[in-house]
């Protein structure tokens, strides 16, 4: 059976491209770029290189790049770094929405003594500015607010958000794990310090992330050793993480265009299709303001988790926001915030696309769907409920 | 992913008696779908008061979907009496196992079956009894310490695996570490000879905390005459003085929690007085 991903917000395909161009890396050319020899300075050149490809793909400086091991590395790191630099102020301000990599470190951080402000969202996910406005204060130290949601795709107007930050003196973090590669992103013009985002969302290797820090932000390191990374993040460089990162920046910066056009075209095919042919489908989530790739529909009367494994039968493979596929009993922390009731909430399926699924692949899902519904809300003694008050009414 | 075992997938995709019947002799329905899952249940007997059909309808996972497919199939050829005696680690084990997350689908089964056999005997339903713990999923203290004491549960994470209760806010926690050690001393007391006075008092204690209650609801109670060695003489009292299913409810309902909580040997009769 061949495998139709559409679950490109959870990890991506490496590309052949970047494969090809990391595998030197792994077998021959395996110095250390901090070596004297020519044999590990070839290897620094190509770091150099990999770096200026990044840096590009978010229009910032080589010098504003440190790669890490992960996302959530990077997220720790700018947060963490952020409180460093101020000692004297103990207040974040973060969403409600947040990637665990940033909600349970405020979490954490709590217990530490940081007093945290969870900014709350609308029904549509999007961010309330108001609320976010007024949580700003003298003793906040660092605003972490994510740039797209990767549940819904939704867009937080982080430019304007960053930009507020700035008038009063805090530091502003943005984890772009969703956002990198996916819309145009241009450091020089905002007001944004510091930026997270990870390679194996598009289309490098898991393991390799990257910070960003604006050029004169204060930085204080989170794994502290070696000189690595000009002292910022010791430890020896995943060297063929960094090269296969700097190839799939490239092409994503040569992608986007596409990710904008034909992925957000088949997206809204198969949205579109969906909520024709499927009736109690809603979307969850702003669909203005939204990545391209991205759609989280739910299903009434249904649960997730048996609709992504009858589509796993047919090698489709999806995301669910209910309780039942996270193991933590309650549906998503994202559609929670959001309002979205029960009934929907455990019948949410999250489809994310990227430039390798086709038209034949959208269709082939939407094919198998609709029986898949069907045959669930058959199965589910709600649905006799809303079919019953349909005939008396 | 979850590790299903082949037959949770072959009762998830292939679900056996999916439906209502009609004239059910037995029915009921448990959980809500704010828990994420919800299960409706009912049988019909034949002519010799075998299970002849059962059928269900739930919203949930694969596994609440296969765990209700294999109750369905299990309960076909047997008597009321035999089908009680499922438990929901039956369920599981008919299942070929399911994930410890998933242990709470095959007790909803359990819980939909006991209420639908009470439903059957004209009984109010068992479930409801006792102190809500988890606010979140609407679990009381009567049915955590069944759980544990059925499952042999030890800790917090095994309580919410197989009830959900603290599987929310996690405000609970503390609630349900007192339980489980509550109940899990009680064996221990009990595989020690107990003296007349500790077997006394924990009668007492079980008519009072487990049985009068489910008898009231329907209006009825008893009474403790006597204790003479293993029998216990009880008196009738309220609705259950006209009520002709007593001499039933006293072995099926009085004398069956006695033998759970106390002692295998106790033997309920009624006194006129």
């Amino acid at each position: 059976m061949t495998t139709l991903y559409l679950d490109n917000n959870a990890t991506t395909m490496v590309a052949p491209e970047v494969l090809e161009a990391m595998l030197p890396y792994l077998k021959d050319h395996y110095g250390n770029p901090s070596s004297m020899h020519s044999f590990g300075g070839h290897v620094a050149r190509k770091i150099a290189a990999a770096r200026e490809e990044t840096a590009n793909l978010i229009g910032a400086d080589p010098e504003e790049i440190i790669f890490t091991s992960c996302g959530t590395e990077s997220d720790n790191t700018a947060i963490r770094s952020a409180l460093a630099s101020m000692p004297d102020r103990r207040h974040i301000v973060t969403s409600r929405v947040e990637h665990p990599a940033v909600k349970v470190l405020c979490e954490h951080l709590s217990k530490e003594g940081c007093r945290i402000t969870e900014i709350a969202v609308d029904g549509q996910g999007r961010l309330d500015m108001e609320q976010y406005e007024k949580s700003l204060s003298k003793d906040t130290a660092v605003v972490s607010l994510m740039w797209a949601n990767n549940e819904t795709g939704v867009i937080f107007p982080v430019k304007t958000a960053a930009q507020m930050a700035r008038e009063r003196g805090i530091l502003f973090h943005t984890d772009a794990v969703q956002a990198a590669g996916k819309i145009p992103i241009d450091m020089k013009r905002t007001a944004i310090d510091m930026l997270s985002f990870s390679g194996h969302k598009l289309h490098a290797p898991k393991g390799i992330g990257v910070l960003y820090v604006r050029r004169g932000t204060k930085f204080s390191p989170f794994l502290i050793g070696g000189h690595q990374e000009r002292g910022r993040r010791g430890g020896t460089e995943s060297v063929a993480g960094i090269i296969a990162l700097g190839k799939a920046c490239s092409l994503a910066a040569a992608n986007v265009n596409l990710e904008n056009s034909a992925v957000k075209a088949l997206r809204d095919r198969l949205e579109q299709t969906i909520l024709q042919r499927i009736s109690d489908t809603k979307i969850n989530g702003n669909t203005k303001e939204r990545l391209p790739n991205t759609t989280n529909i739910s299903f009434e009367f249904v649960e997730g988790e048996g609709i992504l494994l009858m589509m796993n039968e047919y090698g489709i493979c999806a995301s669910s926001g209910s309780a039942c596929t996270s193991g933590s009993l309650q549906p998503s922390h994202v559609l929670r915030a959001m309002g979205v009731p029960f009934t929907m909430a455990h019948g949410s399926i999250r489809f994310s696309l990227s430039i390798y699924n086709t038209e034949a692949e959208i269709d082939f899902v939407i094919e198998k769907l609709v029986p898949i519904i069907d045959r669930l809300r058959r199965l589910s003694p709600y649905w006799d409920d809303v079919k019953q008050s349909c005939v008396l009414h | 992913m979850w590790d299903y075992s082949d037959k949770v997938r072959d009762h998830f995709l292939n679900p056996r008696n999916v439906g209502e019947i009609e004239n059910p002799d037995g029915v009921a329905e448990v959980g809500s779908i704010a828990c994420g899952d919800m299960l409706k249940i009912a049988f019909k007997l034949d002519e010799n008061k075998r299970i002849r059909d059962a059928k269900f309808k739930t919203f949930g996972c694969a596994s609440a979907i296969a765990s209700a497919s294999a109750l369905t199939e299990m309960l076909k050829g047997l008597t009321v009496e035999e089908a009680e005696k499922i438990t929901n680690q039956d369920i599981a084990e008919y299942l070929g196992g399911l994930p410890d997350a998933k242990m709470h689908c095959s007790v909803l089964g359990r819980e939909a079956l006991e209420k639908a056999v009470a439903n059957y005997r004209g009984l109010s339903p068992v479930m409801l009894e006792g102190t809500l713990i988890c606010e979140c999923f609407g679990v009381t203290d009567k049915e955590i310490e069944r759980a544990v004491r059925e499952n042999d549960l030890s800790t917090v994470d095994d309580v919410t695996h197989y009830t959900k209760a603290g599987g929310g806010c996690g405000k609970c926690h503390t609630a349900i570490q007192e339980i489980i050690d509550r109940v899990r001393i009680q064996p221990m007391k009990k595989k020690q000879a107990m003296t007349n006075l500790q077997k006394i008092k924990l009668i007492e204690e079980t008519l009072d905390r487990e049985i009068r209650p489910l008898l009231k609801h329907d209006g009825g109670d008893i009474e403790l005459v006597d204790i003479i060695d293993n029998r216990v003489l009880v008196a009738k009292r309220g609705t259950c003085a006209a009520c002709q299913a007593f001499p039933q409810t006293l072995k099926e309902v009085v004398e069956k929690k006695l033998h759970e909580m106390v002692s295998p040997d106790l033997v309920v009769e009624e006194v006129v007085q």
